[in-house]
């Protein structure tokens, strides 16, 4: 196991930052779990550096407007809408 | 149903006439359907009915194919087995007891089983051909940007394309034929291939082919796997082909790269599912990330969480140079490693899966083992090229896939070349 293997604290805290609630034995399973598999990315380390292909071009369409989703179609999938909205929690 | 190959049976009816009337179609449950549930294997759209097609359900129906049903699948494309589907395991109609393979082992069962003549799958680290070589059934990863991904759900959106399965690879082919080809709506469409014409290569034409050997690519692969292997390609050899050893020595690190890469996209492509828009809601009081995440635990399983936890941690502050940034050196390696071999063989040839398919269970509760047997297919995802996988025979009764690499927009060439043995 390498040094800095995750702890439990560590995997509910990235669970947090990730907005997935996990529950006691899922902590035990993912910190062990995660132990091994960040090891094994670890030799990623090494990987030489490499020159990489610097010809990324972003890929933008004409401003103009076109046919989306109505919001009746847009909406038919929300568990819970109110006034033509989608309903959520409250933000804070 | 048998064998829990479908997920929604329902009839899509295609137009009257087109290349593809009269043929049936699987098509893998994270390609959206309008009006037909899009589960992605997942209890998270369990409910969940798209509201449009997408672009490749578009040209099979326009081509006169008739959708029979929405295939069973890993949660999201995670798996290498069909097992972390939320709606159960499918069983390998070629060898009963053993997994179909993932993550579109609905797709290929489909086709293996009869249920469907062709199938639709998509592939991010060898999700179509991992199931064609365990189902014994032929599937095409298409070069990235040859077949649009509007509508497919996204999991790891810089290296998943939807490819084609069949009986043979010229039925493959003609399915590549119909969804293949540029689209305004996909962002990282491409145009070379807009001229192709697939199913009309698939002569079985040979002869004076270089096939390079990539040794990485047969060592630790299972004997049984790796004599099946020898077997084609002497067979190829016998048809005017011949062979030749290459060295990728980026493979070695390609499985790491792949899965911190494909776990870092998940992770922000998930983040859509938070149960407010679509989806299975948390239905709570409390504040938005509470009930977010609530909805979250409920709705995903045990890999979709591994994959977004892990994929939060590697782009987490003090990690992204260490994880991240050292994957996108791996894959920038890897592609130079294919193309250096490509300039000197046609196509390169490896077992698809280093082992024969797994029993049902056997593997579920170690990741990192299921994750390593990704390494001959993932390594063409990072490099974005095109493979194929066809049966090359069996080892034990149990099916062995041969995996056929060409340059970007070669799918002309490895159809040519997969057509001599399938």
């Amino acid at each position: 196991m390498s040094d800095d293997a995750v702890s439990p604290e560590e995997v509910r805290h990235v669970a947090d930052l990730a907005r997935v609630d996990l529950d006691d034995d899922e902590v035990d399973r993912f910190t062990e779990q995660f132990a091994d598999i960040l090891e094994y990315f670890e030799t990623l380390d090494e990987v030489p550096e490499v020159d990489r292909d610097a010809d990324l071009a972003n890929v933008m369409r004409p401003d103009e407007e076109r046919a989306s989703l109505d919001s009746e179609e847009a909406l038919r999938n929300a568990p819970e809408t109110e006034d033509g909205y989608f309903k959520g929690p409250n933000v804070s | 149903m048998s064998d829990n190959i479908f997920i929604t049976e329902e009839r899509i009816e295609g137009a009257e006439d087109g290349p593809l009337a009269g043929r049936t179609v699987a098509v893998k449950d994270n390609i959206s359907t309008e009006g037909v549930r899009t589960t992605c294997g997942s209890k998270m759209l369990e409910d969940y009915v798209p509201p449009y097609d997408a672009t490749v359900v578009e040209r099979l129906t326009d081509a006169g194919a008739t959708i029979v049903g929405k295939a069973n699948m890993d949660e999201f494309g995670m798996g290498t087995t069909t097992e972390t589907s939320y709606f159960g395991e499918t069983d390998n109609p070629a060898a009963p007891g053993h997994v179909p393979g993932g993550s579109s082992g609905g797709s290929a069962a489909a086709v293996a089983a009869g249920e469907a003549d062709l199938a639709l799958g998509s592939d991010t680290g060898g999700s179509v051909r991992c199931p064609a070589a365990f189902c014994g059934v032929v599937g095409i990863k298409p070069t990235y940007g040859l077949v649009s991904r509007y509508g497919l759900v996204a999991y790891g959106n810089s290296l998943e394309q939807i490819g084609p399965f069949g009986e043979t690879v010229e039925d493959a082919a003609a399915l590549l034929d119909v969804i293949a080809g540029s689209d305004e709506r996909d962002a990282t469409t491409r145009s070379e291939g807009d001229d192709s014409s697939y199913a009309a290569a698939a002569t079985g034409d040979v002869d004076g082919l270089s096939i390079g050997v990539p040794t990485e690519l047969l060592e630790g692969a299972d004997e049984g796997v790796v004599e099946t292997f020898w077997d084609a390609i002497d067979e190829l050899e016998d048809r005017g082909a011949e062979y030749h050893e290459v060295s990728l020595p980026s493979v070695e690190h390609a499985v790491e790269a792949y899965y911190v890469i494909a776990m870092s996209e998940a992770s922000s492509n998930l983040a859509r599912f938070d149960g407010v828009r679509y989806g299975r809601s948390g239905g709570y009081d409390g504040n938005w990330n509470e009930a977010f995440a609530k909805a979250r635990e409920e709705g995903f399983g045990d890999e979709v969480k591994r994959r977004i936890l892990l994929g939060t941690y590697a782009l987490s502050a003090g990690y992204h140079d260490k994880y991240y940034k050292k994957a996108q050196d791996a894959r920038a390696w890897v592609k130079q490693d294919f193309d250096e071999a490509l300039s000197e063989a046609d196509v390169l040839a490896s077992p698809t899966m280093p082992v024969p398919p797994f029993e049902l269970g056997e593997s579920l509760d170690d990741p990192l083992k299921l994750y390593l047997a990704d390494a001959n297919t993932v390594p063409v995802n990072l490099a974005d090229l095109p493979a194929i996988s066809i049966p090359a025979g069996e080892t034990d009764g149990l099916p062995v896939g041969l995996q056929l690499v060409g340059p970007a927009f070669g799918e002309e060439r490895l159809i040519r070349a997969a057509s001599a043995l399938a």
